[in-house]
């Protein structure tokens, strides 16, 4: 097993690594002949699109795909054991991988709520890792654990150790995985998209985490990641991986400021950068360059200049004023509520026709309930909403049916959005049906038409949503929320699910129908760079309220809020010459929304700090 | 139970019926055990239908000469404990059974499924008064539960079909209200809501066709304990009158018999067993063909 010797600092060599996976049309390759090398404290960051085959070579590292019905080829999978001798993965046997999983190498993915087992405490999770590889006995493990949790920054880690997962927030849990991953001093890390669950500001935290815990134990660390700012954020060489095969390889800096491969330089062309709207005030479309075009060397297409969309003339299309939605939890013998979900409090504000205004903030901060409320898909408590002059909050039944021809929503995930069993072609024409507009071939042109603006294909018309990619299915939405020829449509979370260069597609397509349509968007999303290209204003969102809103420039150029300076400094950047290095080790956690009945929280008036930017007077901290 | 399900999936398809059905039927011509399912339940039919010209002998002739005799050249099947030719009363069988079977299933669906659609879409008091009631149900066994209604409306199929039905509807509930929760969350429901969908629409259109996947298998499950539950109403008087042929009654007398005369219950019992397999098979196949996703 032992084979030739590898160099002192390398703990890991992968030569010509395949994998192939077994499908009724045949084997098909996911991986191709891939080869890489990590050396200790060095970070190498694998990147790709879904479907490039990045996770598949990580589970291949451990030999876990073959659970996963992989069938791996590799000339030699080496690692170097905590003891110094070299394995051979490709030729251990089952006994010794056993032995290295864990405690040599060792894995945290991205889900930490569904890598943890539900019904153990943390402690007894992380405890039996040790007394699995190390022998422990169950208090020296005990002990063991508690000094792991230390060592991953966990504030009061005695009172963690007995807790069970859901008593965890997603942060916590993560680093729990990580204190496990950790528990057995492993020489490689292997790190699955390990915050991309995870809000901006708990994401900074982890990264930095990991970072020092990996100068702490001497590791070599494998970050698999879709998002180019984590990479240029911590990796020190980069493994650009498309359709299964390494395209480019080379440290961060060579590329991100030199990319050779057309295809990373077309994926970096799509990547958000937060900062590259700096001195600008209108929304732009991103610069796209196609992977063809790359290979041609041509250069990406100049964009149209920006031209103002937004008319004033007329005042707000829509305007919110003091909305609040709450949720009650009950609990108790008799279900009465005893606590209450404040997920919005007094929310405020307008929207101009063509304008397009963000709602920024983290998961819980009552963004999507707000737009939610706007449709009354939830029920707000008070408040006025006033949509063309008109008060909409209070309207029921085919009222509000017939209101929401004018206010469409498109949703995250736009596989779920779409009924399965539904043509798109139906599901597209459907709003035409409901609301008694077309019928017919009329409807049906119509549908064609709204493909071909959402770029796509008419031909396309009877198919259904399983035979789309996720750009594609995405555009179906969209032409189905604009069938009716809405004045505004609420965009939650539209382009967060999708991969950097769809996304991208999908931002200049909104920015584009905006131009055409001088539809206003009101855009919710949590990716401040995605955010600061599309916006014409931004409001930011904290526990429920708008903490600041105002000019997309000047929250971006000089936000006044301590809660949108710290969101904003949380942002990875993907530029490796910018990256946060001196950044403290924070532990602080987002504060719930969750009140006892009766305990009504302190909303603070909003200030004007410049032309139409207002921030709420309160320090983060004090906000409870 | 086909019919009504093809028919009412496709029916939004709008856009273009015509290919819809033909890219269902075409899946479902593809797959062998949907094919064979419906060759079976495709057989029983013309068995039933055309009873009189297929029997070789009158069902309700009994011989003393020909009491618990084995399969032979005269009686393919053997002869049952009056001496009748057990192959021609399979053949009458088939009508009273495979009625029992579908109709019953169906009196249960278009009982459970508008219920559990109700129940699971609109949620508070309805759903409260729903599912009490459908536990309480459930609380009695079902046979006892067909016993008693079946004796409520007077012996006869008809009534034992009814009685049978109502009596699995709660299980339909149940199934169709735990779908009809789990399809609401939906974005899709959400979304087809934030285009101004009606309530009728939104049941009628996206979440009907969605809960049809497990009600077409609960219920081609419910055909053979319907089949079953006719026998045992029967055997109490209370459903099809002697002397006229049931699977089930045939099976039921037979297994006094089991020891002398196995053939008498073995046929009964392969035929009933044939017939769910094939509805079972046939139940399967449709389920893929009109699912989309289940793309070759």
């Amino acid at each position: 097993m032992t084979t030739a010797n590898l160099d002192t600092q390398r703990v890991l060599q992968v030569d010509n690594l395949s994998v192939d996976f077994a499908t009724q049309q045949g084997a098909v390759r996911a991986v191709r002949n891939v080869s890489f090398h990590v050396d200790r404290r060095e970070t190498l960051a694998i990147v790709g699109e879904s479907g490039s085959g990045k996770s598949v070579t990580s589970l291949s590292l451990m030999r876990l795909i073959e659970y996963g019905g992989g069938t791996i080829t590799a000339d030699g999978l080496r690692l170097r054991r905590r003891n110094g001798e070299t394995v051979d993965m490709m030729r251990a046997s089952d006994r010794q991988l056993q032995s290295v999983r864990g405690s040599d190498i060792a894995m945290i993915f991205q889900e930490p709520m569904t890598s943890l087992n539900p019904s153990f405490t943390a402690g007894v999770q992380i405890a039996e890792a040790l007394q699995l590889h190390q022998n422990l006995d169950a208090a020296a493990a005990r002990a063991e654990t508690l000094r792991m949790l230390e060592q991953v920054r966990i504030p009061d880690a005695r009172a963690i150790l007995d807790r069970y997962p859901h008593q965890l927030s997603g942060g916590m849990r993560q680093r729990v995985m990580i204190a496990m991953a950790l528990s057995c001093k492993p020489q490689v890390l292997i790190a699955d998209e390990p915050t991309t669950a995870l809000d901006v500001t708990i994401q900074a935290q982890i990264l930095q985490l990991i970072r020092q815990l990996q100068e702490e134990m001497d590791m070599g660390v494998i970050f698999i990641t879709h998002d180019m700012g984590v990479v240029a954020e911590v990796a020190d060489r980069v493994l650009v991986m498309y359709r299964g095969e390494k395209v480019e390889d080379g440290t961060s800096d060579e590329i991100f400021s030199a990319p050779q491969h057309p295809y990373t330089r077309a994926l970096l062309s799509a990547v958000p950068r937060l900062g590259a709207m700096n001195g600008t005030d209108a929304p732009a479309p991103f610069p796209l360059l196609e992977v063809a075009q790359a290979a041609a060397g041509v250069a990406a297409v100049p964009v149209a200049p920006p031209t103002d969309t937004v008319r004033r003339e007329n005042g707000p299309i829509l305007q919110i004023r003091n909305l609040v939605t709450r949720f009650d939890i009950p609990g108790g013998i008799l279900g009465r509520t005893q606590r209450r979900v404040h997920a919005v409090e007094q929310v405020s504000f307008d929207l101009f026709p063509g304008e397009t205004l963000s709602l920024v903030g983290e998961s819980g901060c009552g963004k999507t309930t707000t737009g939610r409320s706007l449709l009354q898909l939830v029920k707000s408590q008070s408040g006025e909403i006033t949509f063309d002059g008109q008060n909409i909050r209070t309207l029921r039944g085919s009222a509000m049916q017939r209101l929401r021809q004018h206010i469409q929503i498109i949703f995250q995930d736009p596989f779920a959005s779409l009924d399965p069993r539904m043509t798109v072609g139906y599901s597209i024409m459907e709003p035409l049906l409901i609301h008694n507009v077309a019928r017919g071939r009329k409807a049906q042109d119509r549908v064609r038409w709204l493909m071909d603006k959402c770029g796509l294909s008419p031909e396309m018309i009877d198919r259904y949503p399983h035979e789309f990619s996720g750009g594609q299915r995405q555009r179906i939405c969209i032409a189905r929320a604009l069938a009716l020829n809405p004045k505004v449509v609420i965009a939650d979370e539209s382009v967060s699910a999708l991969d950097v260069s769809i996304q991208a597609q999908i931002v200049n397509l909104l920015l584009d129908l905006q131009r055409e349509l001088g539809v206003s968007f009101l855009f919710i999303s949590h990716d401040m760079a995605v955010v600061e290209r599309v916006s014409h204003r931004v409001a930011v969102m904290y526990l429920g309220q708008i903490v600041e809103i105002g000019p997309r420039r000047a929250v971006f150029e000089a936000p006044q809020h301590p809660y949108t300076k710290k969101l904003m400094s949380a942002v990875p950047v993907a530029d490796p010459q910018r990256r946060h290095r001196q950044r403290s080790l924070l532990v602080d956690e987002i504060p719930s929304t969750v009140r006892a009945l009766g305990d009504e929280p302190v909303v603070q008036p909003l200030v004007e700090v410049g032309p139409g930017h207002y921030v709420a007077r309160h320090a983060v901290g004090k906000y409870s | 139970m086909s019919t009504p399900i093809a028919t009412s999936v496709a029916a939004p398809a709008m856009v273009a019926p015509a290919r819809r059905r033909h890219r269902a039927w075409h899946k479902f011509k593809r797959n062998r055990g949907a094919v064979f399912g419906a060759i079976v339940v495709l057989i029983f039919a013309i068995l039933a239908l055309f009873a009189p010209w297929i029997a070789t002998h009158d069902p309700l002739q009994t011989s003393f000469m020909a009491i618990r005799k084995a399969p032979s050249a005269a009686m393919w099947l053997g002869s049952d404990e009056l001496g009748r030719d057990i192959f021609s009363r399979l053949v009458y069988g088939a009508r009273a059974s495979l009625m029992a079977g579908v109709v019953s299933v169906l009196i249960a669906l278009a009982v459970g499924v508008p219920f559990g659609l109700i129940s699971g879409y609109f949620g508070g008091w309805t759903d409260s008064i729903i599912s009490r009631a459908t536990e309480a149900l459930l609380a009695i066994p079902f046979l006892i539960l067909a016993i008693a209604l079946a004796a409520f409306l007077g012996p006869s199929l008809t009534n034992a079909m009814i009685a049978i039905g109502v009596s699995a509807a709660p299980n339909f509930v149940r199934l169709t209200r735990g779908q009809v929760l789990s399809i609401t969350k939906e974005d899709y429901v959400q979304s087809a809501r934030a285009l101004g969908a009606s309530d009728t629409r939104i049941i009628c259109r996206h979440i009907f066709p969605n809960v049809m996947p497990p009600l077409i298998v609960q219920a081609t499950i419910t055909i053979a304990t319907a089949i079953i539950a006719e026998a045992s109403l029967s055997f109490l008087g209370l459903g099809l009158q002697p002397p006229t042929p049931s699977w089930g009654s045939m099976l039921n007398t037979a297994k006094n018999f089991m020891t002398q005369a196995p053939w008498m219950s073995i046929f009964p019992g392969a035929a009933i067993f044939l017939a769910v397999l094939g509805f079972n098979m046939l139940g399967d196949g449709l389920r893929d063909a009109l699912d989309p996703r289940q793309e070759k």
